[in-house]
C-alpha cells in the first residue's frame, strides 16, 4: 500500500465513482440540502467529519469484532479454536454504530465548540439516515480495503459528496430566479439538472489510473 | 378513514416516490431495468410490512425517547432476514442490486411508516398501510424501470419490444438516465396534480 493506490482510491471516489452521480447514494440530503450554498457547505463539512470517522470505526468493528478473522478479539476473549463468524450481523452492528457515534459526536462538538455546533448542530442528525454513510462503510468492507485505504475512501466519498452538493447549491440559487415551467419547479428541476451534471460527471469515467 | 383508504393512499394519494419523494435513492439505483425494480420493491415491501407489524405490536411497551433506535434495530433485523435470504434463493437478483440491499434499513420510506403509522396504530391497520405503501413503491420502480429499460435498452422484462432497427439511447440505462427519468416523471405528476386543481 503505496502513497499512489491511495491517490487512486481518492480521485476514483470523488470524480469516477461519485457518491451522488454514480452510485446513487446519499439522494434525499442532495436534493433537499442544496438550495443555499452556506447550508450546503455546512452540509458537506459535517458529512466529510461523520464520515471518516465512521469509515474508521466500522472497519475496526468488522475486522476485530465480526469477520471470521484470526485477529477477531473473541478467540482470545473466550479462547475459542476457531474465529467465530458474525459477519450477518454487519448491517445492524454498522447502523447502531453510526447512530450512536452520529449522537456522540454532536455531544462533544456541543460542549468543546459552541461555534462550530451552530453552524453543523442541525445536519449531523440528519446525517444518521444518510445512506450514503452506511454505503461508504459497507463498501469499504465489500472492496476489501486495508484500514489506511478505508479512511482514505471515507473521506474522498465524503469530499465528492460535498462536490456535488456545492456545485447543484450554486445552479439552484440561479435556478429560482428563471423562469420555469410551473409543473418542473423544486424538486423535478433539481433532479433534471442533477442528470446534467451526472453526463459531465460520466466525463471521469474515461480517466485511466494506475 | 375506511379500511380500503388506509391501503389505497400508498398508490397514488401519498406514493412514497411520486409525492412524498422519499426512498429515492433505491429508486434511482436499481431501476435499470424493470427486473431490478420489482425485486426491489418486494424486498422493501416484505421489510416494510414485518416492521410495521412488529412495531405495531410493541409501540406501547416502547418509550417514546428512545423509540428512534429501537424501530431502527427492528428494521435492521429483517433486513438481515432479506439480505441473507436472497443470496440464498436468488444471487443473481442480490448480486446486481448490490449494497442496496443492506440499504434498505436507511430507507426513509420505511422508517417514515414506523413513526408516523405503525407507531400510532393498531396491527391490522399497520399491515394493510405497509402492504398500500409497500405496494405504491413497487409500482414507481416499476414504472421508472419500465420507462429506462424501453429507452435505453428497447425491451421489457428483458423482451425486445422494439424492431431491430431502434438505436437504444444508452444514457437512460446510465446513472444520468435515472436523474432524468424521475426528474420528469416527477414534473409529470406535478402537471397533473396542477390541471387537476385548476
Amino acid at each position: 500500500m503505496d502513497f499512489q493506490t491511495l491517490m487512486i482510491i481518492a480521485v476514483g471516489a470523488i470524480f469516477i465513482n461519485n457518491f451522488v452521480f454514480a452510485r446513487f447514494l446519499g439522494i434525499c440530503p442532495y436534493i433537499g440540502v442544496s438550495k443555499q450554498l452556506d447550508s450546503a457547505v455546512g452540509m458537506g463539512a459535517a458529512v466529510i467529519f461523520v464520515m471518516t470517522l465512521a469509515s474508521t470505526v466500522t472497519w475496526l468493528i468488522y475486522h476485530y469484532l465480526l469477520a471470521p478473522l484470526p485477529s477477531n478479539i473473541f478467540v482470545k476473549m473466550l479462547s475459542l479454536s476457531s474465529p467465530p463468524d458474525l459477519t450477518f450481523l454487519k448491517t445492524i452492528a454498522f447502523i447502531l454504530v453510526i447512530a450512536s457515534l452520529v449522537q456522540f459526536v454532536e455531544m462533544v462538538i456541543q460542549k468543546t465548540s459552541p461555534a462550530l455546533y451552530k453552524s453543523l448542530g442541525i445536519y449531523l442528525p440528519l446525517i444518521t439516515t444518510n445512506c450514503a454513510i452506511l454505503g461508504a462503510a459497507l463498501l469499504n468492507i465489500d472492496e476489501n480495503f486495508m484500514f489506511i485505504e478505508s479512511i482514505v475512501h471515507g473521506f474522498a466519498a465524503g469530499a465528492g459528496f460535498t462536490l456535488a452538493l456545492v456545485l447543484m447549491a450554486g445552479i439552484r440559487e440561479k435556478l429560482d430566479l428563471a423562469d420555469i415551467p410551473p409543473s418542473l419547479r423544486g424538486i423535478p428541476i433539481a433532479f433534471i439538472m442533477a442528470g446534467l451534471m451526472a453526463i459531465a460527471f460520466l466525463g471521469f469515467s474515461g480517466l485511466k489510473l494506475g | 378513514m375506511s379500511l380500503f383508504k388506509v391501503f389505497s393512499k400508498g398508490l397514488y394519494d401519498q406514493n412514497p416516490v411520486f409525492k412524498q419523494a422519499l426512498g429515492l435513492c433505491p429508486t434511482l439505483a436499481v431501476t435499470g431495468s424493470i427486473e431490478n425494480g420489482l425485486g426491489m420493491g418486494i424486498a422493501s415491501t416484505f421489510v416494510l410490512l414485518c416492521s410495521n407489524l412488529l412495531v405495531s405490536l410493541v409501540r406501547k411497551g416502547v418509550p417514546n425517547k428512545i423509540r428512534i433506535p429501537i424501530y431502527i434495530v427492528v428494521i435492521a433485523s429483517f433486513v438481515t432476514i432479506v439480505d441473507l435470504a436472497m443470496a440464498g434463493f436468488v444471487p443473481d437478483l442480490h448480486k446486481s442490486l448490490g449494497i442496496f440491499v443492506p440499504l434498505i434499513v436507511v430507507n426513509c420510506m420505511i422508517l417514515g411508516r414506523a413513526e408516523s403509522f405503525a407507531g400510532k396504530n393498531n396491527v391490522g391497520l399497520s399491515l394493510l398501510d405497509g402492504l398500500g405503501m409497500g405496494v405504491g413503491f413497487t409500482l414507481a420502480l416499476v414504472v421508472i424501470g419500465a420507462i429506462r429499460e424501453f429507452l435505453g435498452n428497447g425491451s421489457l422484462l428483458g423482451i425486445p419490444v422494439i424492431g431491430a432497427g431502434y438505436e437504444p439511447v444508452l444514457i437512460m440505462i446510465l446513472p444520468p438516465g435515472a436523474f432524468l427519468t424521475i426528474g420528469f416523471v416527477l414534473g409529470f405528476f406535478n402537471w397533473l396534480e396542477n390541471k387537476r386543481n385548476a
